[in-house]
């Protein structure tokens, strides 16, 4: 299929979804704004903004602690939202989902309060090579703090897991594999399933990484089988600082709290505290109420498009771009898994990524350029720092064209 | 279309491309490694000093960064050499503060030079780091640090 053709078979009408997005019609410097890092964070449709503020504006009230009509009706809204979540990731009930603040939180979490408990000394536990920061230093430091082993699951040259090496990494003293369902630097989407069947074969514990791949397809964590699923919603056009967990309820029952304080308990005296059943055990203090129900519209909003038509689209996005910039000479893109996500990743022999982002930017395009919290994944590649363009389903075929004609711009300004 | 020249100066492309003393100093008195963790920017500057008169004899740098924090290294090196360390320390507390816009060499004396060049990086703050990183590691290299230094 060439590029006219992807265009023609595309499954979104992209303007209708555009004028759903407020920030996309604004211009930087006289120019369209044209947004490409979605992978560090999503922009917000109105439905969210406008259920954000109304929520603040008439039902705002702090949640199972009154017994007043404005709390019980926050509270009502509040587990509600809860239920959406479960139902999108498809969680057996919704006791299953503790909210946090993110991901970054939620894998901190279990390497705490799984962690803690259950790996010791001489124990083993498994992460790729191609892992976010957040899913790297916890069980580093996990391990260093039980006197565990940290083993890492290697990538071949396109960023694909090599399966054949987990096999042989795993042993009865694994604990725990903690991997992302897709890179955030390379796209790979990763076999989770496969992943989870192997692990629990060998009588360990799983988690996914869900921050990359929750808001771009269809998740559901029984299909994959594993212990826990972990997002941040803001990177899924819900609000900032609310995000959280699937947690298979017999696992957590077995877990100690996280972070201790109220409404975690189900009884305190000066000499001992019986703590609550999940999800409340791992939800210490007032929650961030309102960016639940802001990460409910999201939900709302993702449901009536569709997480289906929404992978499609965003897979005709990748092809559509990954041909653009194949043709490119002196550009090569970080990362060619066959299962891949909406993500490129962009080198160029001329200039380094943080030139090319600050002259793209100059074109109102805006990419993120670094090592994104995964330096590992730069060291295996060789590369000091990587262009990333990271795709949603309200970017245009359009917007990587001008992707690409600034690229090469820059490549002829710097050589 | 063309790019903001403030920042992307022809000298500044020039040094990108071909970097002056951008090698090893063998006999370096004191040497340094800088990283900017946020960039990935990472240089070791050496110098040569005499101890006597305190006159910086060499300097010179190794490593890999943007443009930026590859010209910046390179002008200061050329700037550098042949200098009093006193007076290399005056110049990295006004290049510094330029940077960061806390000092406006056209509107306060100054000894910065064609150093000046990189005046228009302050307005791009996420990216004066990369301007600064070859000033941080100078200083650490002349304050015997045994330690990197960083940026952050």
């Amino acid at each position: 299929m060439d590029n006219a053709e992807i265009m023609e078979k595309s499954s979104i009408d992209v303007e209708n979804i555009r004028a759903d997005f407020p920030v996309l019609s604004k211009q930087i410097g006289g120019k369209p704004f044209i947004y490409l890092d979605n992978g560090a964070t999503t922009q917000k449709p109105q439905a969210v903004i406008d259920r954000v503020s109304q929520f603040d504006s008439e039902e705002y009230g702090t949640v199972r602690r009154g017994s007043y009509r404005l709390c019980e009706r926050s509270t009502q809204l509040y587990e509600e939202a809860r239920q959406k979540v479960a139902d999108f990731l498809g969680a057996p009930t919704k006791q299953e989902i503790v909210f946090t603040s993110g991901t970054t939180q939620s894998i901190n979490l279990v390497a705490h309060s799984f962690g803690r408990k259950f790996v010791n000394a001489g124990d083993e536990v498994i992460i790729s090579n191609i892992e976010h920061h957040a899913n790297t230093v916890p069980w580093q430091v996990l391990c260093e703090e039980k006197g565990a082993k940290l083993k890492v699951i290697p990538v071949n040259d396109d960023g694909e897991l090599i399966m054949e090496e987990y096999d042989r990494l795993l042993t009865d003293k694994t604990r725990i594999v903690a991997v992302n369902h897709v890179s955030n630097v390379l796209g790979t989407i990763n076999p989770v399933k496969e992943i989870t069947v192997k692990a629990h074969k060998a009588g360990a514990k799983v988690l996914i990484d869900g921050a990359q791949s929750m808001p771009h397809m269809k998740v559901d964590v029984q299909d994959i089988g594993c212990d826990f699923y972990t997002f941040s919603g803001h990177k899924m056009y819900a609000p900032s600082g609310i995000g959280g967990m699937f947690g298979r309820m017999e696992v957590m029952e077995t877990m100690s709290p996280y972070v201790t304080g109220g409404d975690m308990i189900l009884q305190v005296t000066l000499e001992k505290t019986i703590f609550a059943k999940p999800p409340a055990r791992f939800e210490a203090g007032t929650p961030p109420i309102t960016q639940v129900i802001g990460l409910g519209a999201a939900i709302d909003y993702l449901d009536a498009i569709g997480m289906d038509r929404i992978f499609e689209y965003e897979k005709s996005l990748l092809d559509y771009g990954t041909r653009l910039l194949q043709e490119i000479d002196g550009l090569r893109i970080i990362g060619n898994a066959a299962d891949k996500a909406a993500i490129l990743s962009i080198y160029l022999e001329s200039a380094h990524p943080h030139d090319i982002i600050t002259m793209l930017d100059q074109d109102g395009i805006a990419l993120r350029g670094g090592h994104h919290c995964a330096q590992p994944t730069m060291i295996r590649f060789g590369v000091p720092a990587t262009a990333r363009a990271s795709m949603a389903f309200y970017n245009k075929f359009e917007e990587l064209d001008a992707l690409a004609e600034s690229l090469r711009k820059i490549i002829k300004f710097f050589s | 279309m063309s790019y903001d020249n403030e920042l992307y100066q022809q000298v500044i492309l020039d040094h990108n491309r071909k970097p002056k003393n951008f090698h090893e100093l063998k006999n370096a008195t004191h040497k340094c490694h800088g990283i900017n963790p946020l960039c990935g920017d990472d240089i070791t500057v050496y110098l040569d000093v005499d101890e006597a008169t305190g006159v910086i004899q060499d300097i010179s740098f190794t490593g890999s960064g943007c443009a930026i924090s590859k010209a910046s290294t390179s002008l200061m090196t050329t700037f550098l050499k042949g200098k009093k360390v006193d007076d290399s320390r005056v110049v990295f507390d006004e290049f510094h503060k330029m940077v960061l816009g806390e000092f406006d060499p056209e509107k306060q004396e100054h000894h910065l030079g064609k150093l000046t060049l990189f005046m228009g990086i302050r307005e791009y703050p996420s990216r004066t780091k990369c301007a600064s990183l070859a000033w941080h590691t100078m200083i650490g290299a002349l304050d015997k640090k045994t330690d990197e230094v960083s940026t952050e």
